[in-house]
């Protein structure tokens, strides 16, 4: 038989509790009576407004226009009147303007015609995927637009499509595969062809078999030339660094990109987004999140435009079960908890859970026991770099690779004496950066 | 919709289920065997010490929880300490010396240090050696197990077989070595070792030692009840096989190797499954030497550190004079474990063998 392949160094098993949603089609959600657009729903430099209160705004107009070179346009998701500008806080803490835009009573159907992709040069479909500011659908938020533009030294040996989901509860990516696999392998085509792919791979975990069987199916029935990868199941693999160890078994140095070892990662999110808005001319202004956890009455993977309240995303699905001690925007591994029922959902929002009441464990001393050690992916020692930042010593730990821990949350989910790792780092980097 | 009241906190939202007092309490039940062979061979005193060491290790951690306003006793840890002293002491041990033992581990090995995770050297092992140095007498003095009354001689006065061996050389009467006696089996044994070793090629010495047929401190005799709860640590992985596989392996392979040399039969002569199942060295492997907080925190660490232990057992063991191998070498590694840890480090994702060829050109 096969070896199955993974990542091979690190990485945790947890539980995938994707059965409360994973079995639910997408649904959309009715026109709820009031949005609130942020500016940032990307990574990098908050959108510029174009709009102001009182103004209409159409569906799929621009209302916030890229600002620097990392920076993504946002898109009204209704027609409706922009209520007021407001400050909004995030669900990952990002403080921004945005608008509060009240919907028309009336949002007469679009009409979209099927474009042509084949004929377009690299250049133009690059330019419309900026235009309709695409972004990584997967959490990161990183504008796609940036992350295609291929320097010329650089080649694209392999895309890799990111349909791992390997972040407990979340569906979304499950049922896009599922219900959008044509749209979104189709994206796929598209993404490699404005970067010049030589190789197509589509990285999914074995516990979605039906995925693979499907668009394996999809993709001989259209000749696309596409490898549908069965992976092992392993947290963090859909880490482009894991997802590019596990698919081409190649290593990103410390510090560097995809790029520098020939490789492209997108997620299949972004992919059938790339075919929404290039195929359909959409922009991006609606996604699929997960509302699931125990605490969820009824579970769902929900079509919501971009700026939708949690409020009414929770209302939808039938409120909570009981009462929830969090809510999280993302997976429970790196996603964020949030206390405001009013934050709307970006772009990034690949789940809403509401998760149960857990055993409370009081933190005792590290024991040393190199769980953390033999968890991290990147290969760094979590005990000492929490020893060094609750010390202060924001130098040491920085020599000490601090910067290239990326959250992913392993070490903390591992230690047995329950140390708030993934946070000491968070507030390391802070504290380290400011120090310089 | 009524307003829950939420909790904000960092990622990740999740864990695993391991904490550390689960992993105290699991420790202590995979010594339950070793426990219980212990109480059945030496006699129900054996269980009274068990009791008395369990029992000054949790009052000297309750008395710091006191003085600390931090109460720890529920963590397990002294539990565990408390334990492994008393499975260290021998069946006679008169009651005081335990006690000593405890409150060393708990006060000076560990709390002077800064308490569970801050002490440079195992508690237990810490606590034994102590006591070791300042009882030696009734520290070295043992009891007869009861499956081999009939066969042991009034003169061996209920020696360990490696005591005895020392004993041998130092005196110079019995002309015999460590290794002699481990693989010529002239300690007594069991009339079941000795039908099993006709049967089967191995001394009967080292069957009497696998199976816990010799005497010795109460829970380090048989070699097969610590294996039994090892074998369940890995199972539960709260330990790897890095520290005991290397360590125990390592002092076969040295014995093997090195030990048929003192008695002149030369290299390649040496016992190497006997060496493994005697003294303390099963005890140490698997339950001492494996401690988190005193060894190295990376696996390759952990073999360094395995070898080290083995290394020096073998070499105190062989020609050393006291009979303390296993702790002696284990606190010493403890010693060198965080050295270990700062040298050996995990290799950085990205940091491949190309990387580094190409980072060499370039600087050329």
């Amino acid at each position: 038989m096969q070896k199955v392949p993974t990542f091979s160094k690190g990485g945790v098993h947890p539980d995938d509790k994707k059965v409360f949603s994973r079995s639910q089609s997408i649904e959309r959600l009715p026109m709820p009576s009031e949005f609130i657009v942020a500016l940032s729903q990307h990574l990098g430099a908050p959108a510029k407004a174009l709009k102001t209160k009182g103004d209409t705004v159409l569906k799929g107009e621009k209302i916030g226009e890229s600002a620097g070179f990392i920076s993504a346009d946002v898109h009204s998701p209704v027609n409706g009147v922009i209520k007021e500008v407001r400050r909004v806080t995030l669900a990952n803490s990002v403080q921004c303007d945005a608008f509060v835009i009240v919907p028309d009573a009336e949002q007469p159907d679009q009409k979209s015609e099927m474009l042509d992709w084949k004929g377009q040069s690299s250049a133009d479909l690059l330019a419309k995927i900026k235009d309709f500011g695409i972004v990584g659908m997967g959490g990161a938020t990183f504008p796609a637009h940036v992350k295609f533009t291929v320097p010329r030294d650089k080649k694209v040996e392999a895309f890799v499509v990111n349909g791992v989901e390997c972040e407990p509860y979340l569906t979304a990516d499950y049922r896009i595969m599922l219900e959008k696999g044509e749209e979104a392998l189709e994206g796929a085509m598209i993404c490699a062809k404005i970067i010049q792919a030589q190789r197509i791979i589509v990285g999914v975990e074995m516990n979605k078999p039906d995925c693979i069987a499907h668009l394996k199916d999809i993709a001989n029935r259209k000749g696309y030339p596409i490898e549908i990868m069965g992976l092992k199941m392993k947290y963090p693999q859909g880490d482009e660094k894991q997802l590019l160890k596990a698919t081409i078994n190649r290593e990103i140095p410390s510090g560097k990109l995809p790029l520098d070892v020939g490789a492209v990662v997108a997620n299949i999110g972004t992919c059938n987004a790339v075919y929404e808005a290039i195929v359909l001319g959409k922009s991006l202004y609606e996604r699929v999140i997960s509302v699931t956890g125990e605490c969820i009455a009824k579970p769902k993977n929900v079509l919501a435009p971009v700026g939708t309240k949690v409020s009414d995303l929770l209302a939808f699905c039938g409120g909570f079960s009981s009462e929830p001690e969090k809510l999280v925007s993302g997976g429970p591994m790196m996603g964020f908890s949030f206390f405001d029922m009013e934050t709307p959902i970006t772009k990034g929002s690949s789940g809403l859970l509401a998760l149960p009441p857990q055993k409370k464990v009081r933190s005792t001393a590290c024991l040393n026991c190199g769980r953390c050690v033999a968890a991290c992916p990147i290969g760094l020692m979590p005990a000492k770099l929490y020893r060094l930042v609750t010390n202060g010593h924001y130098e040491e730990a920085m020599q000490t690779s601090l910067m290239d821990c990326k959250e992913c949350g392993c070490c903390s989910y591992v230690c047995p004496a329950h140390l708030p790792l993934v946070h000491t780092m968070k507030t390391g980097k802070k504290l380290g950066r400011k120090k310089k | 919709m009524n307003k829950p009241t939420l909790t904000v906190s960092s990622s990740p939202h999740l864990h695993a289920k391991t904490d550390t007092a689960s992993i105290m309490w699991i420790v202590s039940l995979a010594l339950t065997p070793a426990s219980l062979w212990g109480i059945y061979v030496f006699g129900l005193r054996s269980a009274l010490v068990l009791a008395v060491s369990i029992a000054s290790s949790l009052l000297c951690e309750f008395l710091l929880g006191k003085l600390s306003k931090e109460s720890t006793i529920w963590d397990g840890s002294a539990f565990l300490t408390g334990l492994l002293v008393g499975l260290n002491m021998s069946p006679s041990i008169p009651l005081f010396i335990p006690v000593l033992a405890s409150a060393f581990a708990i006060f000076v090995a560990k709390w002077v240090f800064g308490g569970l995770g801050a002490n440079w050297a195992n508690p237990a092992l810490a606590g034994r050696v102590f006591v070791f140095f300042s009882f030696t007498t009734p520290m070295s003095s043992f009891v007869t197990p009861k499956t081999l009354a009939s066969a042991m001689p009034d003169a061996l006065a209920s020696a360990t077989p490696l005591g005895f061996a020392k004993t041998a050389i130092a005196s110079g009467t019995l002309g015999m070595d460590t290794n002699a006696l481990l693989q010529a089996s002239s300690y007594p044994a069991t009339s079941f070792a000795q039908s099993l070793s006709a049967a089967t090629g191995f001394s009967a010495y080292s069957i009497d030692a696998f199976l816990g047929n010799v005497a010795g401190c109460i829970g380090e005799v048989s070699a097969l009840a610590l294996l039994i709860g090892g074998i369940f640590l890995l199972a539960t992985k709260i330990i790897t096989w890095h520290i005991p596989v290397t360590y125990l392996v390592s002092v076969g392979v040295f014995s093997w190797m090195f030990g048929g040399i003192p008695s002149g039969n030369g290299a390649f002569s040496g016992a190497f499954f006997p060496s493994m199942f005697s003294g303390g060295l099963m005890l140490g492997a698997l339950f001492m030497a494996t401690d988190y907080v005193t060894s190295p925190i990376t696996r390759k660490g952990q073999i360094v550190y395995g070898l080290g232990c083995g290394f020096f057992t073998f070499l105190f063991r062989y020609f050393g004079s006291m009979p303390e191998a296993v702790s002696v070498s284990i606190l010493l590694m403890n010693i060198i474990a965080p050295t270990i840890d700062r040298y050996i480090i995990p290799r950085k994702f990205g940091d491949t063998r190309e990387l580094r060829k190409k980072q060499k050109e370039a600087k050329v």
